[in-house]
C-alpha cells in the first residue's frame, strides 16, 4: 500500500475542526469527503452538547495490518439519551478464508458470514452514522487503525478523525492500577479496566450477550457515567478526545 | 428490531406488563428506548413539567413523590414510572428521583400511546396502580379456574323433584326410580302458607335408601320422614361452584339442594362438581370413610400431596385448597374418632373434638402439624371416664400421625389432660384468657382462638365460640394485648423495598412465607374479628364480617383479601413446585426462585400487611412484645 498518499504532518498537527475542513479538500472518496464536510466540533464545546456515537468492531485479531472486521455496531448518543432507534448492526465479510480464522465470535455463524457483505458495500450506511458526530470506544487500538486500514485498502485512502476512549479514561481516574507487591500479599486485585469491570463500578449491569451493537450500547452507557461520575457536564470535549 | 438488541428486550419481558406482550410490540418497544444513566439524587422528572416519556428501571432505584413532596413510591429493577403524565396528556403528577446510580429505559409518548392501544394487558397495569394492581394478578388467576366463574345454577339440568314427607319408603322408591335421580327431596305439605324454601323439610338420597332402609330391612310401608336427613345444609343458585365443593367439603354431604330466594331450584350432586373437577378432592374425602383401619387411611394419605399438587395446577385458589385439605385433615380425624369408637366403645359421656388453628381456619396445607382438643360434657368424671377418652384420644393423635399429620410440638393435643376437659373448665379457661390477659400467656394460647368442633357434640365448640365472641370484643386490654403479640412478626420488607433474608436451616438465605407473610395477616385480621364479635374462623370469612361493621374501610379489606390471598398462593405454589420436583416442602423461599411477577406482587402485599399492623398499632396504641 505504499501508492497511498500520506496525510502531511503539517496538516496532521491542525487542530481537529480546521483539520476536518483541510482534509475535506484533500478527500477524493465521496464518503470521506462528505465525512470531513460534516465537519468536528470546536474543541471548548461542552461534552453536554457534543453528539457523539458510540463504535464497536468485532475482529479476527487485534492487529489492524493482518487481521478483519467481522461486524459492526453503533448507536449515536449524547450524555442525555443513547436511542436504540438509531443502533445498527452489520456482519461484514473478512478479507482472510474462514478456515484461518481462530477467533470465535458470539453469535456470528460462517453461514452468516459467508452470505454477508464486503464492508465496501455499507460504507454509506455507516458514515451516515458516524458523520458529524465524536465517536467513543473502549480501547482506541481497534475501531481507528481496522478502518483506516480497511479503507485504504478499499478506497485508497485511509480516515483520521478524533475519539473518546472509555478505557483511557478508566486507566486516567486508575493510575496505580496494580497494587504493590506488599498489597497483592494481603490479597489486593489489580483494578481491571475492561469494559464490563469498569461498568461494575458505575453499578451499571451486565449484559449476556457480546455482539458489537450491545457493546457499543455499554460504551455509551458508561461515558454517560464516567462523566457524570468524574467530570462535569461542561468539560470542553477537547479534554477527553484523543 | 436489530437482533442484536436482544439482551434488552429479555430484560424487558421478564417483568410485568411486558412478560404477556405480543412480540412485535415488545420489539417495537424495544426500539423505541432512550438509555440514560442518571446519579443518585438527580431529579428525573418534575412537577409541572410536560409528561414525553414513561420509565423503567434497568438497574438502580427510583424515587416517587406526591407534590406535597411526601414519599410516595420506591420503584426499583424491572419496575416503571412516569405512566400516569402520559395516561393524562399532561404534566408530571408524581415528579421522580434517583434514589441510587441508576439506569434507566425511557419510552416515548408515542410508544405508550401506540401500546396502549394495541394490548389490553399493558392498558390495565399502566391504569391501575400498586395495591389494585395486585388485586388485577390475583383476579386474573382466579378467571382461568371454572369452578370459580361457574355459578350453581348452570349444574340444575331438570326440575326438582320431590314428594311430600308423609310419602311411604316404596313410593319414594318408585319416585327417584322413575325420574331417575339420586336424591329425592321432602317438603312438608302441611303449612301450604310457608314458601317453598321454607317446606323443604329433608332428603333422601340412594344410599340412604341402601344403607338405612335395605339393610335393615325396614318394611316398605315405613313414612320416609323416619329415615329422610333433616336439617338440610343447602347452597344459594347465585353461588359459586367452588363453595359448592367447600360445603359438600367441609360436611361430607353428597347432595346440595339448591335454594334461589324462596324457591327450590334442584340439587346439585357430587357427581356434577366432578364433571368440574376431574379428579376431585372429594373422591378423597369419601375414599377416607370408606377405609376400615389405620393401614388402610395410611395407604390413602399418601393420595393427600397429590390432590394437592393437582389443585394448585388446576389454579385453584388458596381458599379452595385451605378448605380441600382442612376438609380431607377434618376427614381423616372423624373416621379416626369412628374407628376408635368402634375399638373402644360408645363414650362413657357425650364430648367434642375440636380442631384449632389452621384446621379449624380452614387454611390447612400440606406441611401441617395436628392440634386438636377434646371437650367433654360436664358430667364428666375424672376417675371414672378419663381412662376413656385417653385412650380414644391416642388413638386418633397416633393414627393422624400415622396419616402425616406430625405430633404437635407445642403438645397442644387431646392426649394432653389439660386440653381434655370438660365444658366448664373450657369455659373458665377462655373467660380467664380474656378477662385476665397476660402477653406471653396469650401468646401460647393464640391458636385457641381458631376453634371449630368438627366431631360429637359440636354444639360445644359453638358455645364456646359465641363465649369468645361476646367476651373477646368487651376487652380492650386482651385486644390490645393479642395485638401487641401479632406486630412480634413483621413482613420482610426492608426499608427500601427490598427483600429481608434470613438463614434457613439449609443455610441458604430465604424469608419465610408463613412466619413472615401469612401468619401475621391472619393473626391480625383475627383480632379485628374479635373487635367485630364474629364467629367466623376463616381469614376471609372474617374479612366478610368486619366489612359488616366500620371498623376498616372497605379499600382496606379488600387489598388485606388480596395480600392473603397473594401471598398464600406462591406459598401454595412454591409447595407444590417442591412436591412435583420430589423435595420436602416448606414455608422457606429464595427470592431468586419466583418470577419476577411473583417478586413484584409479593412487595405490593407484603407492604400491605406491614400498612395494617401499622394500623393495629396505631388503633390499640401497641409495641410489639418482641420481634422474632
Amino acid at each position: 500500500m505504499s501508492d497511498i498518499p500520506s496525510v502531511p504532518d503539517d496538516i496532521k498537527s491542525l487542530p481537529w475542526p480546521e483539520q476536518f475542513q483541510t482534509l475535506a479538500k484533500h478527500a477524493k472518496a465521496p464518503v470521506l469527503k462528505a465525512f470531513y464536510e460534516a465537519g468536528c466540533v470546536a474543541p471548548d464545546t461542552p461534552i453536554c452538547e457534543v453528539p457523539m456515537v458510540a463504535l464497536d468492531f468485532e475482529t479476527t485479531g487485534l492487529e489492524s495490518e493482518a487481521h478483519s472486521i467481522v461486524s459492526i455496531g453503533l448507536v449515536p448518543f449524547t450524555l442525555d439519551a443513547i436511542s436504540l432507534s438509531q443502533a445498527k448492526h452489520w456482519i461484514v465479510r473478512p478479507k482472510l478464508p474462514l478456515h484461518q480464522m481462530s477467533v470465535t465470535f458470539h453469535g456470528i455463524t460462517h453461514a452468516d458470514i459467508e452470505k454477508a457483505p464486503d464492508l465496501s458495500q455499507i460504507l454509506e450506511e455507516v458514515f451516515a452514522s458516524l458523520n458529524g458526530r465524536i465517536p467513543v470506544v473502549h480501547f482506541r487500538h481497534i475501531e481507528r487503525p481496522f478502518l483506516d486500514v480497511a479503507l485504504q485498502y478499499r478506497l485508497n485512502e485511509g480516515i483520521r478523525f478524533p475519539l473518546v476512549d472509555t478505557m483511557a479514561i478508566e486507566a486516567h481516574l486508575h493510575p496505580d492500577r496494580q497494587p504493590s507487591f506488599f498489597k497483592r500479599m494481603i490479597g489486593e486485585k489489580p483494578v481491571s479496566i475492561r469494559l464490563s469491570d469498569s461498568r461494575t463500578r458505575y453499578g451499571l449491569p451486565h449484559y449476556a450477550a457480546h455482539n458489537a451493537l450491545i457493546d457499543a450500547i455499554a460504551t455509551a452507557e458508561l461515558l454517560q457515567a464516567q462523566i457524570q461520575h468524574h467530570f462535569s457536564l461542561q468539560t470542553p470535549i477537547g479534554d477527553l478526545w484523543l | 428490531m436489530q437482533a442484536e438488541l436482544i439482551d434488552i428486550r429479555n430484560h424487558l419481558i421478564q417483568h410485568a406488563p411486558f412478560d404477556d406482550m405480543p412480540e412485535e410490540l415488545v420489539n417495537q418497544l424495544t426500539e423505541s428506548i432512550e438509555i440514560s444513566y442518571v446519579r443518585a439524587g438527580t431529579q428525573i422528572t418534575e412537577t409541572g413539567q410536560i409528561s414525553t416519556r414513561m420509565y423503567y428501571v434497568r438497574s438502580g432505584a427510583v424515587e416517587i413523590f406526591r407534590r406535597s413532596g411526601e414519599l410516595y413510591n420506591r420503584i426499583g429493577e424491572g419496575e416503571i414510572f412516569g405512566q400516569f403524565g402520559l395516561l393524562m396528556r399532561g404534566q408530571v403528577r408524581f415528579p421522580a428521583r434517583a434514589l441510587e446510580d441508576s439506569l434507566l429505559y425511557s419510552i416515548p409518548a408515542e410508544t405508550f400511546h401506540n401500546l396502549f392501544e394495541n394490548d389490553e394487558n399493558f392498558a390495565d397495569f399502566v391504569e391501575i396502580e400498586d395495591r389494585s394492581r395486585l388485586r388485577s394478578a390475583v383476579s386474573r388467576r382466579e378467571k382461568s379456574n371454572a369452578l370459580m366463574t361457574s355459578r350453581v345454577s348452570r349444574l340444575i339440568s331438570r326440575k326438582t323433584v320431590s314428594a311430600p314427607t308423609t310419602v311411604r319408603l316404596q313410593e319414594a322408591a318408585r319416585i327417584m326410580t322413575d325420574q331417575g335421580v339420586s336424591a329425592l327431596l321432602l317438603m312438608d305439605e302441611e303449612c301450604g302458607d310457608k314458601c317453598e324454601s321454607d317446606r323443604l323439610t329433608g332428603i333422601i338420597t340412594d344410599k340412604d335408601l341402601r344403607t338405612r332402609a335395605v339393610t335393615e330391612a325396614l318394611p316398605s310401608e315405613t313414612p320416609i320422614s323416619e329415615i329422610m336427613t333433616e336439617g338440610l345444609i343447602t347452597i344459594r343458585a347465585s353461588s359459586y361452584v367452588f363453595e359448592a365443593m367447600l360445603t359438600m367439603l367441609h360436611n361430607n354431604v353428597h347432595h346440595l339442594p339448591v335454594i334461589d330466594g324462596e324457591e327450590v331450584r334442584g340439587v346439585i350432586a357430587l357427581a356434577d362438581i366432578v364433571r368440574y373437577e376431574s379428579q376431585s378432592s372429594l373422591y378423597l374425602v369419601s375414599n377416607i370413610f370408606h377405609q376400615q383401619h389405620v393401614k388402610g387411611l395410611k395407604k390413602i394419605s399418601n393420595d393427600v400431596r397429590d390432590s394437592f399438587v393437582r389443585m394448585v395446577n388446576e389454579d385453584a385458589n388458596s381458599h379452595m385448597i385451605g378448605s380441600a385439605m382442612a376438609g380431607i385433615g377434618r376427614s381423616f380425624t372423624q373416621r379416626l374418632l369412628e374407628l376408635g369408637e368402634e375399638k373402644l366403645g360408645p363414650p362413657p359421656v357425650p364430648y367434642c373434638f375440636m380442631a384449632l388453628g389452621s384446621m379449624a381456619r380452614d387454611e390447612q396445607l400440606v406441611v401441617t402439624d395436628q392440634d386438636n382438643a377434646m371437650i367433654l360434657d360436664d358430667s364428666f368424671v375424672p376417675e371414672e371416664h378419663d381412662a376413656y377418652f385417653l385412650e380414644l384420644a391416642k388413638f386418633v393423635s397416633d393414627g393422624l400421625a400415622e396419616c402425616g399429620y406430625t405430633y404437635c410440638t407445642g403438645d397442644i393435643m387431646a392426649t394432653n389432660p389439660k386440653w381434655r376437659q370438660p365444658l366448664k373448665v373450657w369455659r373458665s379457661y377462655f373467660t380467664d384468657w380474656i378477662e385476665n390477659p397476660k402477653a406471653e400467656a396469650l401468646l401460647n394460647s393464640n391458636i385457641f382462638f381458631d376453634l371449630d368442633g368438627i366431631y360429637g357434640r359440636t354444639e360445644f365448640a359453638e358455645e364456646l365460640k359465641s363465649l369468645v365472641a361476646d367476651k373477646a370484643s368487651k376487652s380492650q386490654l386482651f385486644l390490645t394485648l393479642m395485638a401487641r403479640n401479632a406486630l412480634n412478626r413483621t413482613p420482610p420488607l426492608g426499608f427500601f423495598r427490598t427483600f429481608v433474608l434470613e438463614e434457613d436451616g439449609k443455610h441458604q438465605k430465604t424469608f419465610n412465607l408463613k412466619r413472615r407473610g401469612t401468619a401475621p395477616l391472619s393473626d391480625l385480621i383475627r383480632i379485628h374479628a374479635l373487635a367485630c364479635a364474629s364467629q367466623a374462623q376463616n381469614s376471609f370469612e372474617r374479612l366478610k364480617s368486619i366489612s359488616k361493621t366500620k371498623l376498616i374501610m372497605d379499600d382496606d379489606l379488600s387489598n388485606l383479601r388480596d395480600a392473603l390471598e397473594f401471598i398464600s398462593i406462591v406459598r401454595i405454589r412454591h409447595q407444590a413446585l417442591t412436591l412435583e420436583a420430589g423435595g420436602e416442602p416448606d414455608n422457606n423461599v429464595r427470592p431468586e426462585d419466583l418470577s419476577p411477577f411473583e417478586r413484584s406482587h409479593l412487595k405490593d402485599a407484603f407492604q400491605v400487611v406491614s400498612n395494617a399492623q401499622k394500623f393495629l398499632r396505631f388503633r390499640y396504641n401497641s409495641q410489639a412484645t418482641r420481634h422474632v
